[in-house]
């Protein structure tokens, strides 16, 4: 698929992620706009194979994932309208088995990152040769359970496991570096045994280059450190920290999507 | 029920065995019949028997180091994954340090991990209160969709590893480390869930699990028939219909675990009773306190969990 058909798709997925978001009145805005560019590639860009798992340990980032595997049509695009509503598949969260293609439940930062280290273990005994895709925030590296689970990739030579930390220096309470300070994060990543690699993630050739890298370096653990704009494509959302965990309005949403429908 | 006495071995002579000498000899038979179990330690290996398992399994045995929160996630994700985690430190740690980690990762996804929680209650005693444990009953019992065990002897340890491995969903077991009197043999019958009647009596029913039946039972030995003796070994589901229909029977009960006496087998016998069949509870157990160091037996005398001071606590009740 070309560029061009990817950022069609990333803006779908951003109209339907701002949609879904208005209506449900609750939920997280900025992450999963920033994402939208990595995630579209993931699914439709000849990364992410069949019997790939994406397992996302940044819970909050739920809409860009729902938004995406409805478009890959996991399940009907109707019920992103449900998002948050009681009775609906489409938890604040994921939830393990609501949903086709959910492989975990999460919310809690700092547990989907070991779930993923388990399921490349077991594939690691059944030889199994897929990769786990484990998504995770930059905030989320605060998490000591993170760090215990990087020690165990490592030790375990997991090659089969590929970390993308999304890198959008904002967590709920303002910028990553005022919060808790998680830089030189290439170096101790380096230091904790995972092969590092960085790019823009708002630029399809870069991220589909370290995409393709992952898959072909071996006995160790992959990360990949994805530097993007939160609130992305959406001018009065961009590098705000305030709309990490706000959703937009009814009138809010409809502002942003007319204005990512007039871009090309 | 009525059967289940007459395998009960009970004499001077009787045999010790530790519920983790035979929690690590049951796992490597199961592990031989059942090729999904994989075993996870956070670097206490032999305290808690599974270097027999590693021995024989290599290639299913995990070492995660002292990182309990990753531990149990890695478990969860194995089970995810179709495998049949046991995961095993102390109590103190698992669920105490990585609570919240069983939460999530693997009570609420309903992860097929066996949570095996060593040196519960007085532990081995000389460690002190850090390492000793009495709130992992409550800690598990409060977490939906989770089994809650506490074995009677190393023989039921046995029965109730390969009945939690035979079950599918999340498992506590809570196990103890000192070689203890063994009171049920090979024959006696263990069903999950199924409340055991040790002893029938009609005066006072004691309901009691892990090592504390024992004591119990020693406890009621020269009293006769009055007193009931109910071995509890699966907390989570609760065996209501049997402590009620005991409960009915005595009016009094008297609960005995080497556990805080908030939240515990106490608290859930209170629980059930309350909306059922309301009678005098009286809860002996840890009373809102840390432990200590000490010799095993000391403790258990020193905070009356023990067949003497469980008799004291008998005759107390049934003179008033």
């Amino acid at each position: 698929m070309g560029e061009g058909e990817l950022r069609k798709i990333a803006k779908e997925i951003r109209i339907d992620i701002l949609g879904m978001l208005s209506e449900a009145g609750s939920g997280h805005t900025a992450g999963p706009l920033g994402a939208a560019d990595f995630f579209s590639l993931l699914y439709f860009g000849g990364i992410k194979k069949d019997t790939d798992k994406v397992v996302l340990s940044a819970g909050h980032y739920a809409p860009v994932l729902y938004a995406t595997l409805a478009a890959a049509g996991f399940f009907e695009k109707e019920k992103l309208k449900t998002l948050r509503k009681l009775g609906s598949p489409l938890q604040g969260h994921p939830v393990y088995q609501s949903l086709p293609g959910i492989e975990n439940s999460s919310g809690s930062l700092g547990q989907g990152i070991s779930m993923a280290v388990g399921m490349a273990m077991a594939n690691k005994l059944d030889e199994k040769k897929s990769m786990i895709y484990c998504f995770m925030g930059d905030g989320e590296q605060n998490e000591g359970q993170v760090w215990e689970a990087y020690m165990s990739a490592a030790k375990f030579k997991l090659d089969n496991l590929t970390v993308i930390i999304d890198r959008n220096h904002i967590q709920i309470d303002g910028h990553t570096e005022e919060i808790m300070p998680i830089e030189p994060l290439r170096g101790k990543l380096l230091e904790f045994g995972f092969y590092v690699m960085e790019c823009d993630g708002h630029n399809f050739i870069e991220m589909k280059d370290v995409l393709e890298k992952a898959k072909v370096i071996f006995e160790k653990p992959k990360a990949i450190i994805l530097h993007t704009m939160p609130g992305k494509g959406v001018s009065f959302m961009e590098n705000e920290p305030n709309w990490h965990g706000k959703a937009p309005s009814l009138m809010e949403s409809q502002r942003a999507i007319i204005e990512l429908n007039s871009k090309s | 029920m009525e059967n289940l006495n007459k395998e009960l071995f009970l004499s001077d002579g009787i045999e010790m065995m530790s519920m983790r000498d035979a929690f690590g000899e049951v796992l490597v038979e199961l592990g031989r019949r059942n090729k999904q179990i994989v075993c996870l330690s956070a670097n206490l290996m032999d305290s808690l028997r599974v270097s027999g398992f590693k021995e024989e399994f290599p290639e299913s045995f995990f070492e995660m180091g002292i990182a309990e929160q990753n531990m149990v996630g890695v478990a969860a994700g194995l089970a995810l994954s179709g495998k049949i985690p046991v995961a095993a430190t102390f109590a103190c740690f698992s669920p105490g340090r990585n609570w919240e980690q069983i939460r999530l990762s693997v009570a609420f996804q309903k992860a097929n991990v066996k949570i095996i929680g060593g040196h519960a209650g007085f532990g081995n005693g000389g460690d002190g209160a850090n390492q000793q444990m009495f709130e992992d009953i409550a800690l598990a019992r409060v977490l939906p969709n989770v089994v809650v065990m506490a074995p009677c002897d190393g023989n039921q340890m046995k029965k109730a590893i390969a009945a939690a491995i035979e079950y599918v969903g999340p498992v506590y077991i809570r196990m103890m480390p000192t070689k203890k009197e063994v009171l049920t043999s090979n024959m006696t019958p263990f069903v999950l869930g199924k409340a055991q009647v040790m002893k029938e009596g009609d005066k006072l029913t004691i309901i009691a699990c892990g090592q504390m039946v024992f004591e119990s039972l020693k406890a009621a030995d020269n009293l006769g028939d009055q007193i009931e003796v109910i071995n509890v070994h699966t907390i989570k589901p609760l065996d209501t219909e049997t402590i009620i229909r005991s409960a009915k029977k005595t009016g009094k009960v008297l609960t005995v675990e080497e556990h805080s006496v908030i939240g515990g087998l106490g608290g859930a016998v209170c629980e059930a009773l309350a909306e059922e069949l309301p009678v005098k509870v009286i809860r002996m157990g840890m009373r809102d306190c840390f432990g200590e160091s000490g010799e095993i037996n000391e403790l258990m005398n020193k905070y009356g969990l023990d067949a003497g001071g469980i008799n004291r606590k008998i005759k107390e009740i049934l003179s008033c």
